[in-house]
């Protein structure tokens, strides 16, 4: 089961965090420093895995941003290092190639996105088509909310004149 | 894409601090700014709440305490509208965890949601709660969440979230998912055509047979059929393939599931399987793009564990371990650090570690690796194949690679090597330069109890001991020395030094000056070792030599005043001696051995096993190795003399009483002989504690041996004072010795092997019989594991198997001695001809020293071991009933004095001998049905069926039908059952220690209508 996704950019700022295990917050702030000074500190040409307290953190870096997940020892690393793949296409097919900026303004979206991605720390869907479609109709709910909000709006306002 | 312009500009200000400090000042002020916005709520438009929930969050992110807004947060979720409920939701389940109270509140409406009709809402609550859902939401939803996953109506991107909730709920409360019902439902979605639901019902399933794969038999040959199915590539649509491979994801977790089931019978779906298996094995190639290559290689990983699971032939096992061959030297660091971490867990399986082997100078490689992650696999690696034949290569490797290791890693890396050294040394003085290096190399990584160890390996064996005494003069002789070599170096020399004393450089004064050196640069703790030792050497000085001796008398004096009270007591009490003269060759005589226990470096060893072992398949598989490994438990005190010898008599035998004598209070004296020989230790000055604490792990916790009494004796008996009472003491002790007593109860550890496939066969002071079987249908395959427990080897070892005439038992050579602390291998195969209760014994002997032993053990190859539960529904059992009708195929048997219990018990019973309870089949609530399987030569796999019939008012009788297509099964299977109803195991006293004759076979007593101890003692 993967416990935890932490998005880390190489100055050790946080850029997206979501916890599938019970951690206090004060847990949560002493994961992110110990692990951001075990998986930043690390050369490119090393294998994407490293121990951590009795668990394995699987890492990749893409461009300035490093995707951690923690999961079992006896989980499959190569399995979750794939996710982490999976998570980044499916966010550049959304943003339009992704970069660090657009996660940093729409951190909210990111989180729609991993949604739909992960549930209970498991792969919840492994098409890409499915998590767009789904992802896009999110967006045009709330679009369609947002024009009746306005339309009502106009409509008290005129009646208000 | 619809922004919100409050949260990207508070965002950018954020990122445009230049320092944590104004980070700080621009999050306090928003903080204060979303607090006072909420304080009149009422005027906040549904826009303006989520932009200020978002800006909480996005600050709780960033690792700040927001401790307020909860409320708004989860007010949102019960929003009517979609965008305002989906932020609710989120900003919930990301700002709370399932510990916190407000969740309690959103109970209500996250059920509505999940029970109402809109799809949306569905998702957004099945969500949160897969999340963050914790016990509570456990008991009230699970139900509600189990129809939406089983759901007709409902569509895939509503249940593949439900069936990821119900799973979250599962491991919150297991209780909620209801074993009997549930089983066929889960094999039903199994069938599901959509991937998405599939892959999230796939993760339930894992975690459900994880629990119990017992009730999930038929999800079996499902699993096998996705897996075929998504191997193949057939009918797997587009978007659910990755780089070309079928979803890799679907495919591993299926695989895993298999993992938990122990076998797999169906001779179709065993094929079907290892055909995709072999397929996965050799058909993924190393391709250029990573993507691609991790996808296939997780797939890969994956099938190597099932096939390692499932024990396959030999040939495929080669071809795995060939496979992990390559890997761990292809230059991709992934794989390379896979294939170690596999390599490590394919240990497990027999057979295969001399093929590993072969890869031992890859392996050594690995150590050296540039990345810590893989030199931590190969360290894990070459710790789990060490044994006797290539201990020396390992160990001198990883004691090369101390001095450049990471600082992380050297104290596991000095732990590892120790126990290495200790457990398989091909002779104990390489053991000791293993030691030695440990401790010049690493120090400060060197607990206590690795040097207490070797202490008590060379004080136990005389032929060390000049060659100890030498080593550690040289280490000290050296100018920088670590405080640890010098404690070693001063015991060892006390002790032994005057051994050497015709060797050049080895005349007490000068090892005298050697060690005195080193006085300036230690602690505290240190400086009693070197007391004693001082002691030591002037007692061994002969002719006496005045000038040392007025040196180490003015060192004593010096310390006469020491602000350490162990330091002073030390001083004082050596200067009082030696006043005594020649008195004092007896009192400082060196010290008595150590009685055999248990290594403490060991010990933990295992407790950090235990303590981080896991859940998994693999992960189980290895702990009943570790079970079957060399454990040792602490002797249990043969006889009554409680007293622990403790450190005082590590340094000095006799001292304190010694001193009190002089001082002449009589009522020591008084005290000395009402205890007993051992009270001549007892009357310790408080301070010696201090000592023991320092020395402790080497005092002796467990009986005194022999050798120490009788060392006492003799010292008390030049002191003159030895009474009756010590007389007598030692002579029981002396009886002790001689007999050869069993370490737990032989029957208990019989019967529990009858219910279980590993564990201890038989214990005792020298050797520990392990047994781990596997059974497949009418074939079995034992492995005795012999270990021997001393620091002596065992000799004119000798097992012969007496078989009932229905067991075909061949035992491979075992060998005629153990190496001391070795463990040896015998594996013994067992066909099954034909039922019957006959029970196979093993007649096992053994020299230790004088001691002959010999005892006859039964083996736990017993009727019930070829039984395989079988679930039979109506349809099956009543015609099959019916067309047995009568005798000798069907009998009946009232049975009276049956040990009364609960009928759920009785379930139990049988379900723990295989014999599977089928529900539902018998209206009366008071009777049971069941089925099982039975397999032999002659029988093959028969089905047999069972019926009970108990009577509400009298639990001591019922009424018993068994049937079955072979009259002998029928009447033995009755027989078996029966003789469980009745006769429910209690554990039978062993006899007392006492009554055993000198070389007795402990034999415990056996029920006489026990079949198997009727025929052990025909034997005997």
């Amino acid at each position: 089961m993967i416990h935890f996704v932490l998005l880390i950019s190489r100055q050790g700022k946080v850029r997206l965090t979501k916890w599938y295990s019970p951690y206090s917050q004060k847990e949560r702030t002493k994961v992110i420093r110990e692990l951001s000074g075990v998986i930043l500190t690390r050369g490119p040409k090393l294998c994407n895995f490293v121990d951590w307290r009795g668990f394995k953190v699987v890492y990749k870096r893409y461009a300035s941003l490093y995707f951690c997940m923690c999961i079992d020892q006896d989980d499959n690393e190569l399995e979750v290092l794939e996710i982490i793949h999976h998570f980044v296409e499916i966010l550049d097919r959304y943003f339009g190639s992704v970069c660090e900026l657009d996660l940093i303004f729409n951190f909210h979206k990111a989180y729609y996105i991993l949604d739909e991605l992960l549930l209970a720390g498991e792969l919840q869907e492994s098409s890409k088509k499915t998590i767009a479609r789904l992802i896009a109709a999110q967006d045009s709910l709330v679009e369609t909310a947002k024009e009746q909000a306005s339309s009502i709006s106009n409509i008290i306002a005129q009646a208000t004149k | 894409m619809h922004g919100m312009r409050g949260l990207s500009v508070f965002i950018s200000d954020i990122r445009n601090c230049q320092n944590k400090e104004q980070e700080r000042l621009r999050i306090d002020k928003e903080l204060g700014n979303v607090r006072n916005r909420f304080k009149n709520e009422k005027g906040l438009t549904p826009y303006e709440k989520k932009k200020y929930v978002w800006k909480m969050l996005y600050i709780f992110m960033l690792g700040y305490d927001v401790d307020f807004g909860h409320m708004e947060a989860v007010s949102l979720i019960s929003a009517p509208k979609y965008p305002e409920k989906q932020v609710g939701y989120i900003v919930t389940s990301c700002l709370l965890n399932e510990n916190h109270d407000f969740l309690r509140l959103a109970i209500n409406t996250v059920r509505n949601d999940i029970i109402g009709r809109n799809e949306t809402f569905q998702c957004l609550a099945l969500t949160m709660v897969g999340n963050i859902g914790g016990r509570e939401f456990a008991e009230s939803l699970a139900p509600d969440v189990q129809k939406l996953l089983l759901s007709s109506s409902c569509r895939p991107l509503v249940r593949k979230k439900a069936a990821l909730c119900l799973l979250r709920l599962y491991r919150k409360n297991p209780d909620v998912v209801n074993v009997d019902g549930w089983a066929d439902r889960m094999a039903q979605l199994l069938d599901e055509r959509d991937l998405g639901v599939l892959t999230s019902s796939m993760s339930l399933l894992v975690a459900l047979v994880s629990n119990n794969h017992e009730a999930y038999w038929s999800c079996l040959p499902k699993c096998v059929k996705i897996l075929d199915r998504l191997a193949r590539n057939q009918d797997v649509p587009q978007e659910y393939t990755y780089y070309g491979i079928p979803s890799p994801w679907l495919q591993v977790k299926t695989m895993r599931a298999l993992q938990y089931f122990p076998t797999i019978e169906d001779p179709y779906t065993r094929r079907t399987l290892f055909e995709v298996l072999q397929r996965i094995l050799m058909g993924t190639d190393v391709v250029k793009n990573v993507n691609k290559n991790n996808a296939s290689h997780a797939v890969l990983f994956e099938a190597l564990a099932l096939v390692m699971h499932l024990d396959a032939e030999k040939e495929m096992m080669s071809q795995c371990v060939a496979l992990l061959g390559k890997f761990i030297a292809v230059r991709e660091p992934n794989i390379r650090y896979l294939g170690l971490e596999n390599m490590t867990r394919m240990l497990m399986v027999t057979d295969v570690q001399d093929i590993i082997k072969r890869h031992q100078a890859q392996i050594i490689t690995s150590l050296k690796d540039p990345d810590v992650s893989i030199r931590r696999r190969a360290l894990d690696l070459l710790y789990g194949m060490c044994d006797v034949t290539n201990a020396k290569d390992i160990v001198e490797e990883l004691l090369q690679y101390l001095s450049s290791a990471d600082f992380t890693m050297r104290e596991e890396l000095s732990l590892k090597a120790a126990i290495l050294a200790e457990k398989f040394a091909p002779d104990l003085s390489w053991y000791v330069d293993v030691i030695l290096q440990l401790i010049d190399k690493a120090g400060d990584f060197i607990s206590d109890d690795i040097w207490f160890r070797v202490v008590q390996f060379v004080t136990n064996n005389d032929d060390l001991q000049p060659y100890a005494a030498a080593k550690v003069k040289e280490y000290i002789d050296k100018p920088a020395v670590h405080e640890t070599m010098v404690k070693v170096s001063a015991y060892i020399l006390g002790e032994y030094s005057h051994l050497l004393a015709r060797r050049p450089g080895c005349s007490p004064k000068e090892i005298f000056s050697i060690l005195h050196e080193k006085l300036p640069t230690v602690s505290t703790t240190t400086i009693p070792i070197l007391l004693s030792a001082y002691a030591k050497i002037l007692m061994h000085t002969q002719p006496p030599d005045q000038e040392l001796q007025s040196q180490i008398w003015a060192i004593f004096n010096k310390y006469e005043s020491c602000i350490d009270a162990e330091i002073q007591q030390r001083a004082v009490e050596y200067l009082a001696l030696c006043q005594k003269g020649a008195a004092l060759t007896d009192i400082l005589a060196e010290m008595p051995k150590f009685p055999e226990r248990k290594s403490s470096l060991i010990k933990r060893a295992e407790y950090s096993e235990a303590d981080t072992a896991e859940q998994s398949a693999i992960k189980l598989r290895a702990q009943q190795q570790t079970s079957n490994a060399l454990v040792v438990t602490d002797q249990i005190p043969a006889n009554g003399a409680t007293s622990p010898v403790s450190v005082g008599q590590l340094s000095l035998v006799k001292v304190p009483s010694l001193v009190t004598t002089e001082n002449d209070t009589s009522t020591d004296r008084a005290l000395s002989q009402q205890n007993g020989a051992s009270s001549k230790v007892d009357p310790q000055p408080p301070s010696a504690d201090l000592l023991s604490d320092i020395l402790g792990p080497l005092a002796i916790e467990g009986p005194p041996g022999a050798t120490v009494q009788s060392e006492h004796n003799a010292v008390s008996g030049l002191e003159g004072d030895s009474d009756a009472v010590d007389g007598s003491a030692i002579v029981v002790v002396e009886e002790q010795t001689n007999t050869v007593q069993p370490i737990g109860n032989i029957d208990e550890r019989f019967r529990a092997l009858c219910l279980k496939d590993s564990g201890v066969l038989y214990e005792d002071p020298y050797i520990q019989i392990g047994i781990k079987a596997e059974w497949r249908g009418h074939h079995g395959r034992l492995v005795l594991f012999l270990g021997n427990k001393n620091t002596a080897p065992l000799i004119s070892v000798q097992a012969i198997i007496l078989p009932p005439a229905q067991l075909k038992v061949e035992l491979s050579l075992v060998p005629d001695t153990i190496p001391p602390r070795a463990q040896v291998q015998c594996p013994l195969e067992v066909v099954n001809l034909r039922p019957s209760r006959d029970v196979a014994v093993l007649d096992f002997s053994y020299k230790f020293g004088t001691n002959m032993v010999n005892v006859k053990l039964r083996l736990p190859a017993v009727l019930n071991k070829f039984l395989q539960p079988i679930q039979v529904s109506a349809e099956e059992f009543f015609p099959q009933w019916r067309s047995l009708s009568g005798p000798p195929l069907k009998l009946q048997e009232v049975v009276r004095g049956v040990r009364p219990m609960p009928l759920p018990e009785m379930a139990n019973l049988l379900s723990s001998f295989h014999i599977m309870i089928c529900p539902g089949l018998d209206p009366n609530p008071n009777n049971l049905v069941a089925s099982t399987t039975f397999y032999s030569e002659s029988t093959r796999a028969m089905l047999c069926l069972v019926r009970i019939e108990t009577d509400p008012a009298d639990r001591t009788q019922l009424r018993m039908t068994l049937s079955s297509g072979d009259p002998t099964l029928t009447f033995e299977l009755k027989e078996f059952i029966k003789e469980q109803l009745i006769s429910i195991p209690t554990a039978p006293r062993s006899p007392a220690p006492s009554a055993a004759p000198p070389t007795a076979q402990p034999s415990p007593q056996i029920p006489p209508n026990d079949p198997a101890a009727i025929l052990a003692g025909l034997l005997s």
